[in-house]
């Protein structure tokens, strides 16, 4: 359980927000600017708020009303940096032990060999910082933070810096960190992708202010608030399962709403998986869709409607106890009546196999 | 190696014990004041820093005679260190101090920049690792300011080894006792016909600068270079 409650005042900007997460990686979402940066320092002692409450899993960080306030090196919070920080006087095996020293003895989430071996570094223990790609050292940076022992991980955009292939090949090492050494996690980000696939809770930032948080299925399918996801909100995943690999190349999958055919996954008949759907893709009908190309028809209800955003609003769909986002003209929605609880039709053009999915 | 007599080959051994003295004791103290000039926030931080450099804009001869004043026997700090039986006014020891006065600035300025070109974000990293602050002093930052603490080392001695002013007002110019390579250059100039032994003299003081400060350059070169990483 991670509690936060800060106020602290900037020039022209105040950040007043309280978020009580529970395990597992809780997003810090929003524009740049919006004060995620400040929470996390907050949390990790490099910025002391002028109010507030700072808890992880009961122990009491910062207390301003109790006049608590452990300095960084107290905290035991393990702070994986945009820009690595790694210490340029150290090779890679020094790096990665240097918070080994000072932290309590006995075993800790992981082991040095285990986490060498689980970040790939074998090769690269006696280089020098300087020599490593921005993967290589992006990676350093987590296990330095992670052979520190700590009792929570607070990632900054540890994926900004790089480019789409070096965040492809690091995005995995997050979720072992999730799923394998069940660490509880911060993550900042403004990439929408990496929230619905890291997520366990999402905290939407906004000018200093919370505007939603829960769980990161219910924020992502919000409809209120999915424009500030960018729209193709990653975070309508549904889940399903793989029913039968067609001769035509097409996997047929289950889900509450009916089957969906998709580019047959590498997956085996009878495994769960996530499927991904994004809402300028979903189109709606009241009836039955007859003689279109759409192959993939689903049957759900409208659970609700978000307000206008420019001329299109969100709406969410619920099917089972799967929630996804259509995106509709707010023309469409007054024409065909949409209202919550509505029963309608939700052709879908293009469904991805989520990555992350497998063995849900 | 006759062509020096056992006079100067004494100037020149006093002259090297001074400065190595001189540079020695006042290492440790330019670097905390570096430190706290480079990362402390105090008022007087202005005046500490003036105090600092005060040496380089006074007439040496008033360093000196400022010295004299306070550590002669009967001045303020002469006479609580002539209790302990130390005394520096006409000493060698006191050669030191005055040239650790007159080095101190250039010492400090080096070390300082060093410490500013050190990233603040490398020592927050550290701290969020679990290390305290005089760890954090320790293990990062002392090893990145190396080639900074070479640098000022080495002109620190390079310009105790030519002190002159300060030094020939506090301690005099007593041949064996206080009379370092500049003095005895001096005293040389003062004799008629000593033209020759000044030229030795001044031969060997070229050197021992020249070669520090190469020594300097070249070690601050390999430790830079170690830092970053291209020799691992």
């Amino acid at each position: 359980m991670l509690e936060i409650a800060l106020k602290h005042a900037f020039a022209g900007f105040t950040l007043d927000l309280e978020i009580r997460a529970p395990g597992g990686i809780t997003a810090l979402f929003g524009p740049s600017g919006a004060g995620k940066s400040t929470v996390v320092n907050a949390v990790a002692g490099l910025l002391r708020p002028d109010q507030g409450r700072i808890a992880v899993d009961g122990t009491v960080l910062f207390d301003a009303a109790a006049r608590t306030a452990l300095p960084p090196h107290r905290r035991r919070i393990g702070y994986v940096f945009q820009d690595a920080r790694l210490f340029p006087h150290l090779n890679v095996r020094a790096n990665l032990t240097y918070g080994t020293r000072f932290a309590p003895h006995g075993p800790g989430a992981i082991s040095f060999d285990d986490a060498v071996a689980m970040l790939g570094l074998g090769a690269l223990l006696e280089r020098s910082p300087a020599a490593l790609s921005g993967g290589e050292a992006a990676r350093v940076a987590l296990g330095r933070a992670l052979l520190s022992k700590p009792r929570l991980l607070l990632l900054d955009e540890p994926l900004a810096a790089l480019d789409a292939a070096r965040k492809a090949e690091i995005l995995p090492y997050f979720e072992m960190l999730r799923d394998a050494v069940k660490l509880p996690i911060l993550y900042v980000s403004h990439a929408p992708a990496e929230i619905a696939r890291l997520a366990n809770s999402v905290a939407l930032i906004e000018a200093g202010r919370l505007r939603a948080f829960g769980p990161a299925d219910d924020v992502l399918t919000d409809p209120a608030v999915a424009g500030h996801f960018g729209g193709d909100a990653a975070g309508a995943l549904i889940s399903g399962h793989l029913s039968a690999q067609e001769s035509d190349g097409l996997a047929r999958i289950d889900t509450a709403g009916g089957p969906l055919y998709v580019q047959a996954p590498d997956v085996a008949v009878g495994q769960s998986l996530r499927l991904r759907l994004t809402a300028s893709d979903v189109t709606l009908a009241l009836a039955p869709p007859q003689q279109v190309s759409a192959l993939n028809i689903l049957r759900v209800s409208i659970a609700r409607i978000g307000p206008a955003q420019g001329p299109g609003r969100f709406v969410q769909l619920a099917m089972g106890e799967d929630r996804f986002l259509a995106r509709v003209t707010s023309r469409s929605a007054t024409a065909l009546d949409l209202r919550p609880g509505l029963n309608c039709y939700a052709m879908i053009k293009t469904v991805s196999v989520a990555r992350d999915a497998l063995g849900l | 190696m006759n062509w020096l007599s056992p006079s100067d080959w004494q100037a020149v051994a006093l002259s090297l014990k001074v400065a190595g003295l001189a540079t020695a004791l006042s290492l440790p103290f330019g670097i905390a004041i570096a430190y706290v000039l480079a990362r402390a926030q105090f008022p007087g931080k202005q005046w500490l820093n003036a105090l600092v450099h005060v040496p380089l804009i006074l007439p040496p001869v008033v360093t000196g005679y400022l010295l004299l004043m306070a550590f002669a026997p009967n001045g303020p700090l002469g006479a609580v260190l002539a209790r302990i039986g130390i005394r520096l006014a006409f000493d060698w020891k006191g050669a030191a101090l005055a040239a650790a006065v007159m080095a101190f600035p250039l010492m400090v300025r080096a070390i300082r920049l060093a410490i500013e070109a050190v990233d603040p974000k490398l020592e927050a990293a550290a701290s969020t690792l679990g290390a305290s602050r005089p760890w954090v002093f320790v293990t990062v930052t002392l090893p990145l300011i190396v080639p900074g603490i070479l640098a000022g080392t080495i002109t620190a001695f390079a310009k105790a080894m030519g002190e002159f002013g300060a030094t020939i007002t506090f301690v005099s110019n007593i041949p064996g006792q206080t009379q370092t390579l500049p003095l005895a250059i001096y005293s040389e100039l003062q004799v008629p016909g000593g033209e020759t032994a000044a030229i030795r003299l001044v031969v060997i003081s070229v050197t021992l600068a020249i070669g520090a400060l190469l020594l300097s350059e070249a070690l601050a070169r390999r430790v830079a270079a170690r830092i970053a990483g291209r020799e691992a």
